[in-house]
């Protein structure tokens, strides 16, 4: 799956995107920020405000409960700040 | 519903002009009898911006534009709607985002404009980063408790 960051989420991750192969009991949209946050100290560090993290699944916004099979993109990011 | 009500939607680097896409929404027809638009600067309270950067997630930003301007194309008799957000660095006194609204009579048009700009800030994908004057980075803009208070009057009634 391709996962992707903007903002400060980006920042604190170190990188734009990335393409990662999810076991399969990673089913839904906290099962992924689990396994990022498991992976090393900058995801845990962008997902410390767990609660005020937003996601979009293939350019859509999701609760964080949403199921992910069949997507192709998951993104996350801060709550946004345009306009 | 889009024939009735065409939709332009842009996220570009480039400056807009609300001018000339109001009287491309209104050239050659006559049912539009009021046009409401409301532009977004860039605000420098404290003389201590040097600019704002806008990062945006190319793709869901337009998507989400047009899914803000269809729903309020349902909401209300609506005779075109423009939108035009901008990304990247932007000085103090630069327009970042602009809504146009056209509808037959004047509540519509401003009700529309009122309620595009109030879920575009909160639920299309820009965010706002502050360079300061001495070439110091502030960081990311919070998101105002406000902003997101702002959608529920919308959901009443």
């Amino acid at each position: 799956m391709r996962l992707v960051y903007f903002a400060w989420v980006r920042e604190r991750i170190g990188r734009a995107s990335e393409d990662i192969d999810l076991p399969a009991d990673v089913r839904s949209v906290d099962d992924v920020i689990d396994f990022l946050v498991a992976r090393g100290d900058d995801y845990a560090h962008a997902f410390a405000a767990r609660k005020s993290i937003r996601a979009a699944l293939d350019k859509a916004h999701v609760s964080s409960s949403t199921p992910i099979a069949g997507a192709r993109e998951l993104a996350f990011f801060p709550p946004m700040t345009g306009g | 519903m889009s024939d009735a009500c065409p939709v332009t939607v842009s996220v570009e680097t480039g400056d807009f002009d609300v001018a000339a896409d109001t009287a491309r929404l209104c050239g050659g027809r006559h049912d539009i009898g009021a046009v409401a638009s409301f532009i977004g600067l860039c605000r420098d309270e404290a003389g201590q911006l040097d600019a704002l950067e806008l990062e945006h997630y190319p793709g869901m930003a337009e998507d989400e534009l047009k899914r803000i301007a269809g729903e309020a194309a349902a909401r209300w008799p609506l005779l075109g709607v423009v939108i035009r957000h901008r990304y990247g660095v932007i000085a103090p006194g630069a327009q970042i985002v602009a809504v146009i609204c056209a509808s037959s009579h004047r509540a519509a048009a401003l009700a529309a404009t009122d309620f595009i700009m109030d879920f575009l800030k909160s639920r299309a994908p820009f965010w706002k980063k502050e360079h300061g004057r001495r070439g110091g980075d502030k960081g990311w803009v919070d998101a105002r408790d406000a902003d997101e208070a702002a959608l529920a009057r919308w959901h009443q009634g």
